[in-house]
């Protein structure tokens, strides 16, 4: 097959961030500056946000078998380049006084950003895997990234590890699963996965469910849904703040758009055997994320208990749209990624922005009284642990909507009212955190809140935050466009 | 388009009120008292409005999310008129209660207090039931602050135990809610979350009263009645006075208002079949609470389980669903804000002044504060259900009324009148008179009732003998709606009847 020039073009994302990362190696080569160095990442992604946006309306390709680019798949390129370069800004002051050379983070960071927009427009099993490795080999090193530095706040090298070695092992069982279907159908694409299901020929039915089942435990390990989560909270303390937040928003996004396809496109959901295992992982992860989070008193184990709750929640609308005629289901998963993306950008953005590579602030007693020392940051904080929490004025509230209109059509009842539970239990540990902000300050745990300092990083939570209210109160444009953009997925 | 003024101005009012803190700590209040008073002002408008189709006296409907037909649709008729003026009306005593009482943090204080209140606004106006809902939480979120910051000793358990009830609650509302818009979709082929375009959905059986028991459960929690009512007594407990008065006053008539709009007309012959049921929990709410009051050493808590009791009478009136059961019911609410808002504002008072809310430790003040405790008397009196004052109108109505629907409970309700007699007149007796309690107990900030607040306790004095003397005024509102609530609903409770 001759590739044109014209191929290309809905590339442009892609080849625009690969030419970024090449760049800024080079740059690297000929001086160190890690000014220059996250200044031309930070352009590089907002040049491939713009033009990921520029080309959505129109294009629907499908590039080489492997990549599917249509509205769908740019739209979640915008997504992860956008929040991508978000996080490059939070990490611009976060590292500025590591011990160590500096500018190679944002080579990782780039590359980890490819690896992602290649999971989003993946739907052929070579691409996800390709997609997935490029983003998780880029985010062992994101994460152990200070692993030289003398004045670490954490333990970058066991977080790292630990990430490596279950990572690791999860691919495993994905490409185990892989290799089932393969031998059933003779091929990697996800539309033709549809064999596995309807038409059994050869090795039955229950080599197909185990091998679908296989490929949902490998993804649930990266999605870090109960049973497979043991890794996250770790992981997420371990880390530096910037990778962390990148692990829980790109990381974590990514991998669901590319379960979603997969789902779909294969039609998985027609064995019963299939439901069952993804409702019990939704309820123990809705379940266990909630309750393990009661018992956390750092923010960061907070927040990863409670981003297992959110992949929990996704599940239900993904069950739901085999129940469900029609989009609806498909735009609640959308939509609540987008919802997630923003909240937990934001949450975790508050913390880096107090936060340096040599101190985190990552307890909930360092929050305490911020409501009186800095207004600005505690309003912000509070916006996104309700909006996690679900309460209205947020986008949060409008995602949980959504996931509730999924689950009530498709009629999963006992899904819902785990839903209501683990909801009920969340704003306990949410509103823990609020409070702490109310308390009248102590001086013992003072961190610098003064925002000149890092004017940019101020900027883009300004920036999450406006997102979180306009789309909590008026999410209509959201809302049209994921309708849209929904039907590539079905 | 001037109900949308209403709620706007006190949301923008509220964000004047706490920037201009950095100004002059004394103008948040100040803001805070024009906006609501221009709040006011404005509702009087609608007083003397001529109602249009099905008796809304004013109305905004606009797009507002197309894909699930949700529209930003309000609309007002006598009853909402009714709980709007109340709502605004004590809102302005709730912040004459804080003038003296909030130094810390006030602007953020002004600025909860009047976000409390818009969602207040927005919940007796919305008539998309989507609106509903989110107003339902709106107006969680700043009476979570004004309880956890302003609070007292036990704050943050209180705040919390508030939040989680109604939040979880009305999830399970949320839930109802969709089921009704998606039967909508299934029989009209059109999402549709509009109040009049749900009460043409047809359900039936055991599945109406699922979807009728996710309303009855979020609207009883704040009512409360039991079982739900746990969280009543330690929010009001700790809450700051102008926290008490709003919860007391206002946010627990948002479970009535929903019960009367929406439970029991969305679904009339579930509510019907069930009425036996929720009328046995209000007579318990009456009898059990009004028990438990009489155990209480925390005079706040003491209010907060009468609260609890007065309010089994509306659920009482609301579920016996004929005239003068709801009009006894409107009346209920309307008397027991006032009635219950001056009770907390005293015992506020009292705890402002002496630094505990624990009756052991009072005793004999009516040398001291003569005034303060004629008006703790006029007030306990009203409470207790005294002829020729509004609290009286509005239990013999809901009882007159219940009286038709099941006379058993009623008789057994009744009784709670005499228990409120009981602890109303123990609270004077143990408070205002009798030997000084404690002989070391340090009086000298106890001082009688200064002239502002006069004023306000002034104020609801009047409004209390207006509703006594001349309940008509009040019932002339709210009448032609509920007539029409209850035609509306009849063909449907008569086949229940039969059955």
């Amino acid at each position: 097959m001759n590739i044109t020039l014209a191929d290309l073009i809905p590339l442009l994302p892609l080849l625009i961030t690969t030419g970024t990362v090449v760049i800024a190696m080079t740059v690297i080569g000929v001086k160190r500056s890690y000014t220059l160095t996250a200044g031309i990442t930070i352009a590089g992604l907002l040049i491939a946000t713009l033009s990921a946006a520029y080309l959505m309306p129109s294009t629907n390709e499908q590039v080489t078998p492997l990549m599917i680019v249509d509205q769908y798949s740019l739209f979640f390129t915008v997504l992860t380049c956008a929040t991508a370069m978000f996080i490059a800004v939070f990490s611009f002051p976060y590292l500025a006084n590591l011990d160590d050379h500096k500018e190679e983070y944002y080579l990782l960071l780039g590359i980890a950003t490819i690896g992602a927009i290649v999971m989003v427009s993946s739907n052929h099993f070579v691409s996800t895997i390709l997609g997935l490795e490029t983003l998780s080999m880029s985010l062992y090193g994101m994460v152990a990234y200070p692993v030289h530095s003398e004045k670490s706040a954490k333990f970058p090298l066991e977080a790292s590890v630990k990430y490596l070695v279950l990572s690791a092992a999860a691919s495993g069982i994905l490409l185990f699963g892989i290799a089932l279907i393969y031998a059933q159908t003779g091929t990697l694409e996800f539309a033709s996965v549809l064999n596995v299901a309807t038409a059994t020929p050869g090795l039955g039915a229950g080599f197909s469910i185990a091998a679908l089942i296989l490929v949902f435990i490998g993804i649930a390990f990266k999605l870090s849904l109960a049973p497979f989560h043991m890794w996250t909270p770790d992981v997420y303390e371990g880390s530096p703040l910037p990778a962390t937040t990148y692990l829980a928003t790109i990381g974590k996004a990514a991998m669901f758009v590319v379960l979603l396809r997969f789902i779909e496109a294969s039609d998985a959901l027609v064995f019963d055997s299939v439901i069952l295992v993804i409702s019990l992982v939704a309820t123990a992860s809705i379940l266990a994320g909630n309750l393990l989070a009661l018992l956390q008193d750092n923010l960061k184990r907070i927040l990863a208990y409670s981003s297992i709750a959110h992949m929990g929640y996704l599940l239900i609308a993904l069950v739901a749209s085999y129940f469900v005629e029609g989009s609806i289901s498909v735009e609640a998963v959308t939509f609540y990624l987008v919802a997630y993306v923003i909240m937990s950008a934001g949450a975790f953005g508050v913390a880096s922005v107090v936060s340096s590579s040599e101190q985190e602030f990552d307890s909930i007693d360092d929050y305490k009284g911020l409501f009186w020392r800095s207004p600005w940051l505690a309003a912000v904080f509070t916006g996104m642990l309700l909006s996690l929490a679900g309460i209205p004025l947020t986008v949060g509230f409008i995602g949980k909507f959504y996931i509730f209109f999924a689950g009530v059509e498709a009629a999963l009842w006992v899904l819902l009212a785990v839903l209501v539970i683990g909801s009920g239990v969340g704003l306990y540990y949410y509103l823990r955190i609020v409070y702490s902000m109310l308390k009248s300050a102590d001086d013992a745990h003072n961190f610098n809140v003064a925002v000149g300092k890092n004017l940019s990083s101020h900027a883009v939570l300004a920036i999450l935050f406006l997102l979180l209210v306009v789309l909590g109160v008026y999410p209509t444009p959201v809302v049209s466009i994921i309708e849209t953009i929904s039907t590539y997925i079905l | 388009m001037i109900l949308l003024w209403l709620i706007s101005i006190l949301f923008i009012g509220g964000i004047i009120a706490w920037l201009s803190e950095r100004i002059n700590p004394n103008y948040p209040r100040l803001i805070a008292l024009v906006t609501v008073l221009l709040d006011l002002l404005l509702m009087f408008s609608l007083l003397g409005a001529e109602p249009g189709d099905g008796g809304w006296v004013a109305s905004v409907d606009a797009g507002w999310i197309p894909r699930f037909g949700i529209s930003f649709y309000l609309a007002a008729d006598g009853l909402s008129v009714l709980l709007l003026l109340l709502t605004a009306f004590l809102g302005v005593i709730a912040i004459g209660s804080a003038w003296d009482e909030i130094k810390e943090q006030a602007g953020f204080f002004y600025f909860n207090l009047l976000w409390t209140l818009a969602g207040v606004l927005g919940v007796f106006t919305a008539l998309d039931l989507f609106l509903f809902f989110f107003f339902w939480e709106v107006m969680l979120i700043p009476m979570y602050f004004i309880i956890a910051i302003w609070g007292h000793e036990n704050k943050n358990y209180a705040a919390m135990k508030f939040f989680i009830f109604t939040q979880v609650t009305g999830m399970l509302m949320l839930i109802s809610i969709l089921l009704l818009a998606y039967f909508h979709y299934v029989q009209y082929g059109a999402l549709s979350f509009n109040y009049h375009d749900l009460l043409a959905v047809q359900t039936a059986g055991r599945l109406e009263m699922w979807i009728m028991l996710g309303f009855f459960i979020a609207f009883t929690t704040k009512l409360p009645s039991v079982p739900f009512h746990s969280w009543l007594p330690d929010a009001h407990s700790q809450a700051p006075t102008a926290g008490s008065v709003i919860l007391a006053g206002i946010l627990l008539k948002t479970g009535a208002y929903g019960l009367i709009r929406f439970a029991v007309p969305l679904f009339p012959e579930a509510s019907m079949s069930f009425a036996p049921v929720a009328m046995t929990l209000a007579a318990i709410s009456i009898l059990y609470c009004a028990k438990v009051a009489f155990a209480q050493a925390d005079i706040k808590r003491l209010i907060a389980y009468t609260s609890v009791s007065h309010m089994g009478f509306v659920t009482l009136g609301v579920y016996a669903w004929n005239e003068q059961a709801l009009q006894g019911a409107v009346m209920t609410m309307l008397a027991h804000g006032l009635s219950a808002a001056a009770l907390f504002m005293l015992a506020g008072g009292l705890q402002h002044r002496i630094h505990t809310r624990n009756m052991t430790d009072m005793g004999g003040f009516w040398a001291k504060v003569p005034r303060m405790a004629v008006v703790a008397l006029f007030f306990s009196v009203a409470a207790l259900g005294m002829p020729g004052l509004g609290n009286f109108i509005g239990e013999f109505l809901a009882l007159l009324g219940a009286f038709q629907a099941n006379i058993t409970l009623t008789v057994i309700s009744a009784f709670g009148l005499i228990f409120a007699s009981v602890y109303s007149l123990w609270v004077i007796q143990k408070v205002f008179q009798g030997e000084y309690a404690n002989a070391e107990f340090d009086d000298s900030h106890l001082s009688d009732l200064t002239r502002r607040e006069m004023v306000y306790f002034g104020a609801m004095m009047i409004g209390l003998i207006w509703m006594g003397m001349y309940p008509q005024s009040f019932l002339e509102l709210s009448q032609p709606v509920l007539v029409e609530l209850i035609n509306s609903t009849e063909s449907a409770i008569a086949a229940v009847v039969q059955n």
